[in-house]
């Protein structure tokens, strides 16, 4: 393994070592406090820094499975770099397949339909393994539903967010008592930002899919379905230019993930129901 | 920029419709970090709901928040200045979210506290300064908003600065500085306002650039709390997170409460350095020369400077539970990564956070703030929290939600470790070649051990004197042990600081043992005031124990004072002085009870006798 050897005294603690060792702990209550845990991998940059982030808690494993709520929909690259990197981490995978676009709530804007897809998929995954506790990468500064959430977020009997009355989590002591037939989502990147993100991932020499760098002109900054997502104007080639390019941008991370703009509530509605 | 740079986490709190949302959206625009289209979009809510443009609408991202106007959950927005990162954290300010606001402040480094300029100083400004100081947050300044709608009066200012400062004061807060601003015009926010020239401090930018980080401290004692003992491979580890000090291979290392030693052997992490050394905030693993047994829950530390060991502490505790707290209630405690039953032995006090004032009536009502005691069903290992903020600090969980926080005192209550725990481990018990039966025939009766306990002037001494004077007549071997003769010999090192009573009651209770099991019956006389010293000399005569309360209210040993004790106390002169100035934990199910307040001291006596006749049966 490559390990940069360094004796003596360390340097102190800088701002990733910090946000590493707040994920770390709470990998380490959430492994020691819930039965049936799973992490869900959505393939982007978020979930594999959160794979990242338990070896780190656990010292090289992933004493859990590892999900992929599997949409049929997702770019060629992105399964190549599952099918390589579920081998070569040796993880506990799962897919899991997604019900039909009919099947979702009508209501709904198109976009949002589709993603309301993978919502479905989880809870059957959920039933069927009956896991109580599922990791999600999901972080505060994405989106203003998600800037509320908790790190151990209860959800109720069909997956539903109780959005106006989560309970109070201070001090790190998380909830960790549900009654039965309810799970709880966990969060263990919900205090990082996208840069946080990236600048760690650069850091620690962590696998991205293709797809977030330039081709002609062109990138991904999230990665979704590939009939509801687009691609953003940028020349950054390297994760570098990428930084430097968010240092330097106001437009948000996921301008280009259509289900967020289609209605002024559609994203609240999708995550009241259990989307992440 | 770099990824060195630091982040503030501030928390912006103070009471409902005081602005609080509208500072955090406009200064995030006054200092060029709206999102592209945010703006647009605020305005296309806000016209939607017929209202003036609402800058508040950047942070209330839930419906049900902009359709109210109100905020109901914190929400946490990333800005940066050239100088450092910030993490903005909204709170909400509405009584009915409380919760809420604790769980954003207790996330922060520091606060602006915000107070409406016309309105003043109301219930959830006093409140939340209240509970930030017990939440730990020390860095704050106060922000007074709507000057516009006041005038811009600096008089209003003064009065409002003036008022508050005496009731921060009050509960040991001092507010960095008191800003006057319009958040809704952007004055004195990111920049100075012309409409308030008698003003000279910071503006609310300057302001949070003097806020300081605080940091875990490498200085302290050593403090890892064991999160989990890992054996993924061919390694055992020990994992989790330095809260406090150094650690580095070859340190001897004590756990708690189990009180084992040994030494550290490496400090694993993966993909990361080699150090032989971590240092406060790193989540490492610990490897250890000797494979002893470990649980999640105890706390790892050096020999010098171990934390205590408890079944008892005091705290004081806000209270979120939807139902009230009582004596006698039961709850999860988890405090670090430790988690017992803890149920409610005493109500000290019940106090209105926004008043101060004293509350009436003995259980405690949501957000409201108590000190309390509480009794554990096992063992921890903790801190005050004057001592080490993580480890003197643990939620109350009540069925399945965390319903209230606390920090510790020990304050009266003594450390446990030296009581409990054993130094020689290599004795092996001597068969003994007489047996009890054998004892019992010869004594003509069984052996055990009558346990006086009641406050000083019960009348322990006085029932303890005359009941080993009936059963001797009655032909029993009977013995008192009492303070006189034990403080001169047995225990003569022994003052009478905490841990220094409970060493006394320790030994008082192992002698008691040792002669009950030769068969003697063993009467004592301490004040024993607590229930675990108690519950350890049970534990030493088993089931030859038996406790008996010894009960006369405080009044009444008061009036008696034997010995004038409780006047020195009430005078000063007496420190940890039972009744007075430390606690008496009457007994929850003793064998026997004896009212001297309403008994005469020979209808006690023969109460006694009776029972002691009963318990020691004649054989033979």
């Amino acid at each position: 393994m490559p390990y940069c050897a360094e004796p003596f005294r360390m340097k102190p603690m800088n701002h990733l070592d910090q946000l590493e060792s707040q994920s770390v702990y709470i990998f380490r209550e959430a492994f020691a406090t819930i039965d049936r845990l799973a992490m869900l991998w959505s393939l982007g940059k978020d979930s594999n820094v959160m794979i990242w982030l338990a070896r780190k808690a656990f010292f090289g494993h992933v004493p859990f499975p590892v999900m992929h709520i599997d949409t049929g929909r997702k770019f060629r690259e992105m399964y190549e770099f599952r099918d390589r990197y579920a081998a070569e981490w040796n993880l506990n995978f799962l897919r899991e397949e997604c019900p039909s676009y009919e099947s979702t709530d009508p209501t709904l804007p198109p976009a949002a339909r589709s993603a309301a897809r993978k919502t479905g998929g989880l809870k059957a995954a959920l039933q069927k393994h009956g896991f109580k506790g599922i990791f999600a990468g999901i972080r505060r500064d994405e989106e203003g539903t998600r800037a509320k959430e908790r790190y151990f977020s209860p959800r109720g009997e069909n997956g539903a967010w109780q959005f106006r009355d989560q309970p109070p989590e201070l001090w790190d002591q998380f909830n960790t008592d549900f009654p039965d037939g309810t799970h709880v989502r966990i969060h263990p990147l919900l205090h990082w930002s996208e840069l946080d993100i990236w600048r760690y991932t650069q850091r620690e020499g962590i696998p991205t899919v293709p797809l977030y760098f330039a081709r002609d002109g062109k990138r991904y900054r999230s990665l979704g379905d590939q009939d509801i997502t687009n691609p953003i104007v940028s020349d950054a080639v390297t994760i570098d230019a990428i930084i430097t390019e968010l240092e330097n941008t106001r437009a948000p991370e996921r301008a280009g993930r259509a289900m967020d703009h289609e209605a002024e509530d559609a994203f609240e509605r999708l995550r009241a129901d259990g989307y992440m | 920029m770099s990824a060195d740079r630091e982040t503030l986490r501030v928390v912006v709190i103070g009471h409902v419709d005081h602005g609080k949302s509208t500072l955090v959206g406009r200064l995030f625009h006054d200092t060029g970090m709206l999102p592209d289209g945010k703006l647009e979009a605020i305005r296309a809510m806000s016209e939607k709901r017929g209202m003036p443009f609402e800058w508040a609408f950047l942070m209330d991202a839930l419906q049900a928040e902009r359709d109210q106007g109100i905020t109901i959950d914190t929400a946490h927005i990333w800005f940066r200045t050239p100088e450092r990162n910030y993490v903005l954290v909204d709170a909400p300010g509405h009584k009915e979210f409380l919760k809420n606001m604790v769980t954003g402040a207790a996330a922060s480094d520091a606060a602006l506290l915000l107070i409406d300029a016309v309105e003043g100083l109301r219930e959830q400004s006093r409140r939340h300064a209240f509970l930030l100081h017990l939440l730990g947050v020390r860095e704050m300044a106060v922000v007074v908003n709507k000057m516009d709608a006041a005038g811009y009066s600096e008089e209003r200012f003064r009065t409002i600065q003036r008022d508050y400062e005496a009731y921060l004061a009050e509960i040991g807060l001092k507010a960095q500085a008191f800003i006057p601003i319009s958040a809704r015009n952007g004055e004195n926010l990111a920049s100075s306002s012309a409409a308030m020239p008698w003003y000279h401090g910071p503006t609310v930018l300057q302001q949070l650039g003097r806020f300081q980080i605080r940091a875990p401290s490498e200085n302290r004692p050593l403090r890892m709390p064991v999160q989990g003992v890992y054996k993924f491979d061919d390694r055992r580890i020990i994992a989790g997170r330095l809260e406090s000090g150094r650690i580095a291979v070859g340190d001897t290392v004590l756990f708690s409460p189990s009180n084992k030693t040994t030494r550290v052997a490496s400090i694993e992490r993966w993909q990361a350095n080699r150090s032989a050394e971590a240092g406060a905030g790193e989540s490492i693993g610990v490897c250890l020369t000797e494979q002893i047994f470990v649980e999640r829950g105890e706390i790892l530390s050096h020999v010098a400077d171990a934390p205590v060991e408890t079944d008892v502490l005091r705290a004081r505790l806000f209270w979120l539970g939807q139902r009230p707290m009582g004596v006698g209630s039961r709850y999860k405690i988890k405090l670090h990564a430790a988690e017992a039953t803890a149920t409610v032995q005493s109500i000290e006090r019940i106090f209105d956070a926004s008043s101060l004032e004293e509350v009436r009536g003995g259980a405690v009502e949501k957000n409201s703030v108590c000190e309390i005691t509480l009794r554990l069903s096992r063992l921890v290992a903790l801190d005050p929290y004057d001592r080490n903020a993580v480890t003197g600090r643990f939620v109350l969980v009540d069925d399945y939600d965390i319903a209230g926080g606390g920090v510790v005192s020990m304050e009266g209550y003594a450390d446990q470790r030296r009581v409990t725990t054993v130094r020689a481990t290599d004795i092996t018990a001597v068969d003994h070649g007489v047996s009890l039966v054998a004892r019992t025939q010869r004594n003509g009766h069984e052996g055990g051990v009558l346990w006086l306990t009641g406050l000083s002037g019960a009348g322990k001494s006085t029932l303890a004197v005359a009941l080993e004077a009936a059963l001797f007549t009655r032909g029993y071997q009977v013995y008192v042990l009492d303070g006189d003769n034990v403080r001169h010999g047995l225990c003569a090192d022994l003052g009478f600081s905490p841990e220094d009573r409970a060493e006394n009651i320790r030994r008082v209770g192992e002698v008691a043992a040792l002669m009950a099991g030769a068969g003697m019956i063993v009467v004592t006389a301490f004040i024993s005031p607590y229930r675990s010293d108690r519950d350890r000399a049970r534990k030493a005569a088993d089931t030859r124990f038996h406790e008996i309360y010894v009960k006369a209210d405080l009044a009444v040993c008061e009036t008696r004072d034997p010995k004038g004790l409780y006047k020195k106390a009430r005078a000063g002169e007496l420190a940890n002085f039972t009744g007075i100035s430390a606690p008496y934990e009457a007994p929850t199910a003793p064998e026997l009870v004896v009212d001297t307040g309403t008994k005469s001291v020979d209808a006690c006596i023969d109460d006694l006798v009776a029972y002691a006749v009963k318990a020691f049966k004649r054989q033979g």
